[in-house]
């Protein structure tokens, strides 16, 4: 149960069981960049949806599954070439539900600009899946200049943030609860591809590292981005941009803002003489409108993420451990 | 101890235990001297060894008087005797310090200033006339200040004061009460003490920083001050502004401030103080005690708002003797810190975070190398009962029941945190560092691991830790210790563990384990746990009933929330069911929306994990009678709770209930609650809650007589045991019903005892597979 919710539990499953029978060594990252003889680089990103419910405020899961894949391109600093699709379905889904579903792939596809070139589908029998699983593969190609890896954080990188946090994961829970937010929390889902192109182009090889912290919210990617790199994020809590409904959902739900799922922001750490440019370039679009600085990066602690509180004291800023388990005794 | 030794010439003496930094060798000295030995005495490290020549009975008698009359703040564990075979020398010598190896190592407490030395501080005829850092044998800072052992002036913050002739003339003569007096130190050599403001530099010196210092708090300012184990912010507890102030400062709204007051006399006119309170006031460790206060104490309002207890400490370095006796008056001395940081220590930090919140800094040029936070105790069924252990307490060590084969760190919970580390048959309970979610409070348990690894010459390979993922604490132990070398130790086992191991209870017995929430065993969160326990394992036997805690962390900061998850989700345990209606004072309370969101959450499981808690049941059953529906302060709402039944002395308990559920004693809580709310209707809510701790007091007594135990034994645990009136009627039934009941003293309750019982578990696992 605790795996799936993108946190330490995940970090453990991915590192144990399943990267180390599959996957080149390096650092965790969204998406691959893959030489090819003739001297091109390929990125290939694949990404497996499943959401319940399907339809949300903001968006459906054939919208998301478009926009994961191609923000997981981005985050290796890759313009989208091609995606392919893959549905399993579950005996009994509507065929209704299907088209809906499908169209809302299409129109998500057509507004990024990249052609869905292949898919596949399968049916399985009732109840051995939950209605309609979603598999996006994504191809894409370098953007010039880019040089992104969650490994090239560097000590005195300033940390900017695309948009607000916590929109995706509350209005998820509020319409698969019924907990009556959706008037006012819609999920953030959209492609963040131009703002990458934006910033690279702006910012070069200072753009060090991108990632869209989607399952375990800010927290774990700027873990795993301080992880990956060995340096320390120290982050402004005041700085947060937390919508209002937001912060009274996760009050009310008793949720971290940093641990909830977001699908249309990015955290970039920037080297400190690209900043100013990037961060023009990222508020030059609608998707960073929203952008600001909200941290910095040290040498050390390597590896610890912490954040600098109202009242000027730091907190430990954790991965999410499996379900919030409080620590209070 | 004592070994009768028919030796004719010489004779090797070690003397094992607290022997070092108390005055110790000169205590040796003139007692040998006395019984016309010859020889010498030195510190080595860890214990004192002595080389005695003389007649077999002047031996004998010095044996003797060794064990019979040492000083007052000696421990002696164990003395091992062996022939000399050696040439006698001249007279009696006191060597330095060697460091010859590696044994057990004491490090002392600080102590209090003695009598001897206030009576100097303030004769204007001494040459120590109000100096702010007089000491000798018999006081002043020891663990504070030692960076290593053997405990020599080299090795503490006082290398840098080079002794004048007349401290030198003092130190070396065996016959003077500073005799090797480790931070002996004089107006002509010693540290001194210096006045800054906000901003700047020093602007005033000795008498005249102080004078600053006394006139600011005189008139209403706050000042910060360098004590032993850190800089404290200090106000006049009378003056409603300043406190006012020093909680706004502190991010601290309500939780209870500490008043110093001049002397004995004064703390009785705050409090009621029984003979156990004022020896626990006027002893060398100098706690802050919790007392039931007057009515009609003269303090501020702002001090403890809302309880019917205060915590008063007496003056116990120089320095605060010299601004209580020229303030004369209460005054609120309390950690400087701001909210959830640990006492500053270092002049930078002091001037970087206090300074902002104060009016000036009395800061002084002798550095404080380990951090202790003033130490907290209470008297609980007639004994002193440490709630907060560090400064005076500290870093003294304790038994362990089962001697630990290698070196263990115990890397402690999460709350009130503290480490501990196992060495041969003693454990060392490292000072209270705060709670552990700052990085400034994780850096403080980093610097205390390395420091008592220092102190006792050791690097653990092995270390215990609690199973909850989320402690930084076990992640540190799993970051730092490979798997085969960490020993996890369920939360509530190390409580009750933490208990009898400190009274030296024979196993196994029967552990009742109350607090909020700790990691169970099968995944879901603990907190009302009956367990059959050894000190390598338990059963479980009983438990509290569950109910969900909607919202996580959320619903210990807003025990409303807790009282809704027993409205709606309380397990069914065959009983009766809580009505709404029965809540309507709580339900009109709240906003209908969070009504309505949690108890959503409670029926979908939604971020509502179980929990068989009492702490959280306290929670509860305070936000349905009124009494805090929200907490300012980790458990403030019990807090308050037992502040309500404050005066109702005998009261019959209201309903409870125990069941048998999947071999497993279950009490519970819904007949108590459903009883508390209907006589809440007629009823004054102190009444009720005093019915309430009651009733929990039979419900633990019946939960010792149910289960199958093999023992008569109980010890009890966890935070929830700091309350005064559950811990004595509780301690009184098990009595009653013939057990022998133990409880916390010189451990907390709290988890601030939790590394201690961990290392406790760890040693005797590790003895056994030995
Ligand atoms: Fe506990
Ligand atoms: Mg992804
Ligand atoms: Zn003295
Ligand atoms: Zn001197």
């Amino acid at each position: 149960l605790g795996h799936g919710s993108g946190g330490q539990l995940m970090a453990e499953l991915l590192g144990k069981v399943i990267t180390p029978g599959l996957v080149a060594p390096g650092p965790a990252e969204d998406a691959a960049v893959v030489p090819f003889e003739g001297g091109g680089q390929a990125v290939l990103s694949t990404d497996g949806f499943v959401v319940t419910p399907r339809f949300f405020p903001g968006g459906d899961i054939g919208s998301l599954a478009v926009h994961g894949t191609v923000n997981d391109l981005a985050m290796r600093g890759a313009a989208p070439v091609a995606l392919c699709l893959a549905y399993v379905l579950e005996e009994g889904l509507p065929i209704e539900e299907l088209a809906r579903i499908t169209a809302s792939v299409a129109a998500a596809a057509v507004a990024v600009g990249v052609p869905v070139v292949c898919g596949d589908t399968k049916v399985v029998g009732r109840g051995a899946a939950d209605g309609l699983y979603v598999t996006t593969t994504g191809l894409g190609v370098l953007l010039p200049g880019a040089t992104v890896s969650a490994a090239r954080g560097r000590p005195g990188d300033v940390v900017l943030l695309s948009g607000p946090i916590g929109l995706h994961g509350t209005a998820i829970l509020s319409a698969r609860e019924d907990l009556g937010f959706e008037a006012e929390i819609a999920s953030d889902s959209q492609p963040l591809h131009r703002l990458v192109a934006r910033m690279i182009a702006a910012g070069g090889s200072g753009v060090h590292a991108l990632r869209d912290p989607t399952r375990g919210g800010l927290a774990s990617a700027l873990n795993e981005l301080a992880a990956a790199s060995g340096i320390a994020i120290e982050i402004s809590e005041p700085a947060l941009p937390v919508p209002q409904p937001v912060a009274a959902a996760c009050e009310l739900l008793g949720l971290d803002p940093l641990h909830v799922a977001n699908e249309g922001c990015l955290v970039a750490l920037v080297a400190p003489e690209a900043a100013d440019a990037v961060l023009a370039a990222m508020r030059a679009g609608p998707e960073g409108a929203g952008a600001r600085q909200i941290g910095t990066v040290a040498a050390d602690p390597a590896g610890r993420v912490t954040a600098r509180t109202l009242v000027g004291s730091t907190r430990i800023v954790d991965m999410l451990v499996g379900e919030q388990l409080p620590r209070i005794c | 101890m004592m070994t009768s030794a028919a030796v004719r010439g010489g004779l090797r003496i070690a003397l094992h235990g607290v022997v070092q930094g108390v005055g110790f060798r000169p205590f040796v000295y003139r007692t040998a001297v006395s019984c016309g030995l010859t020889g010498d005495v030195r510190n080595t490290s860890g214990h004192v060894e002595i080389h005695a020549f003389g007649s077999e009975p002047a031996l004998a008698a010095f044996l003797d008087r060794l064990a019979r009359e040492a000083p007052a703040e000696a421990r002696i564990d164990r003395v091992e005797t062996s022939p000399l075979d050696a040439a006698p020398p001249a007279g009696f010598g006191v060597r330095t310090s060697s460091d010859v190896d590696g044994g057990g190592r004491e490090s002392p407490p600080d102590l209090a200033t003695c009598d001897a030395c206030l009576r100097e501080l303030f004769d204007p005829l001494d040459r120590r006339y109000r100096y702010p850092f007089i000491n000798c044998t018999d006081c002043g800072p020891r663990a504070t200040i030692v960076a290593d052992l053997p405990y020599d002036r080299s090795r503490t913050t006082m290398s840098g004061f080079p002794m004048c002739p007349a401290c030198a003339a003092e130190y070396r003569d065996p016959a003077d009460r500073r005799f090797h007096a480790e931070p002996i130190a004089c107006p002509a050599c010693g540290p001194r003490l210096c006045w800054r403001t906000v901003g700047g530099g020093p602007i005033a010196y000795g008498e005249d920083a102080l004078a600053e210092a006394v006139a600011i708090v005189d008139t209403g300012g706050v000042i910060a001050v360098k004590g032993i184990g850190g800089y404290q912010i200090v106000c006049d507890a009378q003056n409603e502004a300043a406190v006012a102030r020093v909680r706004a400062g502190k991010c601290r709204p309500r939780k209870p401030l500490a008043v110093m007051v001049p002397d004995v006399d004064d703390a009785a006119r705050l409090g009621f103080l029984g003979a156990t309170e004022v020896t626990l006031l006027t002893g060398t460790a100098r706690p802050i005690v919790l007392v039931w206060r007057w009515a009609n104490a003269p303090l501020a309002d702002g001090v403890a708002p809302a309880l019917p207890e205060v915590g008063v400490f007496l003056p116990y370095s120089p320095l605060h003797h010299l601004l209580l006796r020229e303030l004369g008056r209460p005054l609120v001395v309390t950690s400087g810190n701001r909210g959830g940081e640990p006492i500053a220590i270092d002049p930078d930090t002091a001037r970087a975070v206090l300074g902002p919140l104060t009016d000036g800094i009395l800061d002084h040029d002798r550095p404080v190398l380990s951090r202790y936070d003033d130490s907290v105790a209470r008297v609980v069924a007639g004994a002193p009962r440490l709630l907060r252990r560090a400064r005076g307490y500290a870093p003294a060590s304790l038994a362990l029941p089962a001697p630990a084969p290698e070196p263990v760190l115990a890397v402690g919970a999460h709350l009130k945190h503290t480490a501990a580390l196992a060495v041969g048959d003693r454990a060392v309970l490292g000072p209270h560092t705060g709670d552990l979610e700052s990085a400034e409070t994780f850096a403080a348990f980093e610097q205390v691991v390395t420091r008592l690894g220092r102190l006792w010459a050791v690097r653990p390979r092995i270390a215990a830790h609690d199973p909850h993922p989320g402690y930084l604490s076990t992640q540190y132990a799993t970051a730092r210790f490979p798997r085969g070398e960490r020993v996890p130790v369920q939360h509530h086992h190390a409580h009750v563990v933490a208990t009898a191991a400190e009274h030296g209870v024979r196993e196994p017995f029967l552990g009742i384990a109350y607090d909020g929430l700790g990691y169970g065993d099968d995944g879901t969160l603990w907190g009302g746990e009956i367990l059959l326990a050894t000190y390598t394992g338990f059963r479980r036997v009983g438990r509290f009933g569950r109910a969900p805690l909607p919202g996580g962390a959320a619903a210990v900061r807003h025990p409303a929330r807790m009282a809704l998850g027993y409205l709606y989700g309380a397990e069914d345990l065959g009983g009766q069911a809580i009505p709404d209606a029965l809540a309507a004072g709580l339900l009109g309370r709240l906003d209908a929306r969070e009504v309505d969101v949690v108890r959503r959450m409670v029926r979908r499981g939604l971020n509502a994990p179980l929990v068989s808690s009492a702490g959280r049941l306290f929670d509860a059953v305070a936000s349905l009678l009124g009494v805090a529906d929200d907490a300012g302060y980790e458990g403030e709402a019990a807090i308050l709770l037992e502040a309500a039944a404050a005066g109702h002395e005998t009261v019959d308990a209201l309903r409870w209930r125990l069941v048998h559920r999947d071999g497993l004693w279950v009490y519970d809580p819904a007949p108590t609650i459903v009883d508390a709310l209907e006589r809440a209707a007629g009823e004054p809510v102190g009444m009720v809650a005093a019915r309430f701790h009651a009733a929990l007091a039979e419900v633990t007594v019946a939960f010792a007589e149910s289960v199958q135990c093999p023992t008569r034994t109980v010890c009890l645990g966890g935070g929830v045991f700091q309350n005064r009136r559950l811990a004595e009627a509780v301690l009184a039934g098990l009595r009653a019903a013939g057990f022998d009941a133990y409880l916390g003293e010189r451990v907390p309750v709290n988890d601030g005892g939790i590394s201690y019982g961990q290392a406790a578990v760890a040693a005797a696992r590790l003895a056994g597979k030995g």
